[in-house]
């Protein structure tokens, strides 16, 4: 993606400098200090900006007003009345959930979720995030194109079913039951090599507490780790086979191609990667929590946005909700701001 | 000359194509399991009898869903939300996307910053669902009764696939630009006759992006749609699941095929076309991948 500041900076192929681009100069002159230039400009390329109108009012209409419903965080919930008719109650939301100021229950239930929210990111993170860099490594050794293609085909296949058809997948494979009837042929398969409990397993593993991160991250892994490797094997394949044999004149051996070839050439994409993974940390899908999750798990998946449709949507405290959802993506925002601005530290490359 | 492999290359071969293969079975065996396990027999299916090949074959759990009235009625809903989503997102973006990737628009960084911000922040599920209430008013004001296009219009619109696609458009060579202009281009004539067929590959890689977003939507879908008769395909899929899971629906079932099998043959059912088209748009994704990674 380009940076930001491409359109004020201009490469001087001579000098090998950046310089000021003057026409850019003159066009933030205008747009401060001469509104009827503007409106001149305006008039004459008025095709132009017209085509601007739809996108932007879409984008009003359900990505920016539902901004000025989150007022709705900081007034007493009132279902009869618009947000612009409540009153306010300044920060007594954030206090409930933070302190457990009023209710304390409420409060002990935000603090599980955005605990949760975070673990099952940073889990995520863990062991999710160098599966799709090992898959890559192991497509660079299939020579055979039709063979890595059949690979690639099947394992990118799990990513295109929905969030539902994957869940309901999921369900099933560890659906309760007992080892002669009902149980799912995942749960029987892990009885069997003694790797769950087997009173467990006929109680269903998705109705117990410690088996949901397990099975949450080992779908994701399923789901999306043959796809994200794309990334990965695209940057392998690029590296010079020049270098693999400039490595191995000089004696080395596989461990150490990958050590001195292969890792250098893809660190950069991996750390924008893992910093846009860093900077997406709390912003966990809800869709697929809220399909797997019941009461008898909420101790370790009710997350945050599934705790603010279960009280805002559901339940009536749109106020509660909101404001539980708010800290987290301010939180949210300013760690992708923050690994926005590293990477361009790092990298002179901006995500955005 | 064909070098010699070095006994650690041997190895790592060897341990890269059977984890592969192995990674592949996981992908690839919970669909076998699947497509048996919904034609298997009631017993077979109930009594943990079924491990990879079908047994007593049935087709009852398929016709059944292919004479309800519901499924098709859904699979229907799901074309139509797919369909007008997928032109109302592709044609917006291209629209903003074009304006967007032209140097003498006056305010771009402004523009593009009112863009980028809803990546960055989005006001949460409950003020947004709060907003859609307010819409739907709106639209039943407006004479517009069916909630199909309320999603149709509200859902989707992606900033992220708008920025590909004005990457893509700044990509192309102005002196084509020019020369249209000089023959006589309109503004509109430019967009459709030179930009849209030099970033054909990236509007095919944006619209797949919507329509699967689509095919697969079903959050706000099941929020937002209140009439059954116009639930999408996951929708119903999900809703039949609860069902099914039920115990006293379980316990009242006098069906030739398990609750599993009916479950079974629904997923089978939604998954099937992006199956078909799976092989086609495969590279498309691919390349959207790599378009939507980094450039250095």
């Amino acid at each position: 993606m380009q940076a930001v500041c491409s359109d004020y900076l201009i490469f001087d192929e001579e000098n090998g400098v950046y310089v000021e681009n003057p026409e850019q100069v003159v066009r933030d002159d205008v747009e401060k200090h001469h509104w009827l230039n503007v409106f001149r400009a305006v008039v004459k390329d008025w095709r132009l900006y017209l085509m601007l109108v739809p996108m932007i009012l879409v984008f009003l209409f359900w990505r920016y007003f539902p901004m000025y419903e989150l007022l709705g965080c900081f007034k007493v919930t009132d279902v009869v009345k618009p947000v612009s008719d409540q009153f306010y109650s300044g920060f007594s939301y954030f206090n409930t959930l933070i302190f457990g100021e009023g209710n304390p229950g409420i409060s002990a239930d935000f603090w599980r979720a955005f605990r949760n929210t975070f673990l099952l990111s940073f889990y995520g993170l863990c062991f999710g995030f160098p599966m799709p860099i090992i898959i890559a490594l192991f497509f660079n050794e299939v020579r055979s194109n039709v063979m890595r293609s059949i690979y690639q085909v099947i394992t990118y296949l799990p990513k295109f079913m929905s969030t539902v058809v994957m869940t309901s997948l999921v369900m099933m494979l560890v659906k309760q039951g007992s080892t002669t009837s009902g149980m799912g042929i995942l749960s029987q398969f892990l009885v069997a090599i003694g790797a769950v409990d087997q009173q467990t397993a006929f109680g269903g593993l998705l109705n117990d507490p410690t088996f949901f991160r397990g099975i949450y991250q080992i779908s994701g892994i399923w789901e999306t780790a043959g796809y994200d490797s794309i990334v990965f094997f695209a940057a392998i394949i690029a590296i010079a086979p020049t270098r693999y044999e400039a490595a191995q004149i000089d004696g080395a051996g596989k461990m150490a191609q990958m050590r001195y070839v292969v890792l250098p050439s893809i660190l950069s994409t991996i750390i924008i990667m893992l910093i846009t993974k860093i900077g997406t940390l709390l912003n966990i899908g809800y869709e697929k929590v809220l399909l797997l999750y019941n009461p008898k798990t909420y101790m370790t998946a009710d997350v945050v946005s599934t705790f603010s449709q279960r009280n805002g949507i559901a339940g009536t405290m749109q106020g509660m909700a909101s404001a539980a959802e708010m800290m987290n993506n301010v939180i949210g925002m300013l760690l992708v701001i923050g690994a926005n601005t590293i990477a361009r530290k790092a990298s002179n490359t901006s995500l955005y | 000359m064909k070098r010699r492999l070095e006994i650690s290359e041997l190895i790592f071969k060897i341990i890269s194509y059977t984890l592969l293969t192995v990674f592949a079975i996981c992908c690839l065996y919970p669909f076998i399991y699947t497509i048996s396990a919904s034609m298997s027999g009631r017993h077979a299916v109930e009594y943990n009898d079924l491990v990879l090949l079908p047994k007593d074959i049935q087709f009852d759990a398929f016709s059944e869903m292919f004479n309800s009235n519901m499924f098709w009625n859904s699979y229907a809903n799901t074309l139509f939300l797919t369909f007008y989503g997928t032109i109302w997102e592709v044609g917006l973006s291209i629209l903003g996307a074009y304006a967007l990737s032209k140097k003498r628009l006056l305010f771009r960084k402004g523009f593009n910053f009112f863009l980028v911000f809803t990546m960055w922040f989005s006001a949460g599920m409950v003020p947004q669902y709060l907003n859609y209430i307010e819409t739907k008013k709106v639209f039943n004001a407006i004479g517009i009764m069916d909630d199909k296009w309320l999603v149709v219009i509200a859902m989707g619109m992606a900033a992220m696939n708008i920025i590909l696609l004005r990457n893509s458009f700044e990509g192309v060579p102005s002196e084509i630009e020019e020369a249209a202009i000089v023959d006589g281009a309109t503004e509109m004539q430019v967009l459709t006759k030179v930009y849209v067929p030099m970033s054909k590959s990236i509007i095919a890689t944006v619209s797949l992006f919507f329509g699967i977003s689509r095919w697969n939507g079903y959050f706000w879908a099941r929020q937002m749609i209140s009439n059954g008769h116009e639930h999408p395909l996951m929708v119903y899929i999900r809703l039949r699941l609860e069902d099914y899971t039920n115990p006293e629906v379980m316990a009242g079932w006098n069906k030739t095929y398990a609750t599993d099998s009916a479950i079974y043959a629904m997923i089978i059912c939604s998954i099937v076309p992006i199956l078909v088209i799976y092989p086609f748009i495969q590279k498309y994704f691919a390349k959207g991948v790599n378009a939507g990674g980094v450039k250095g």
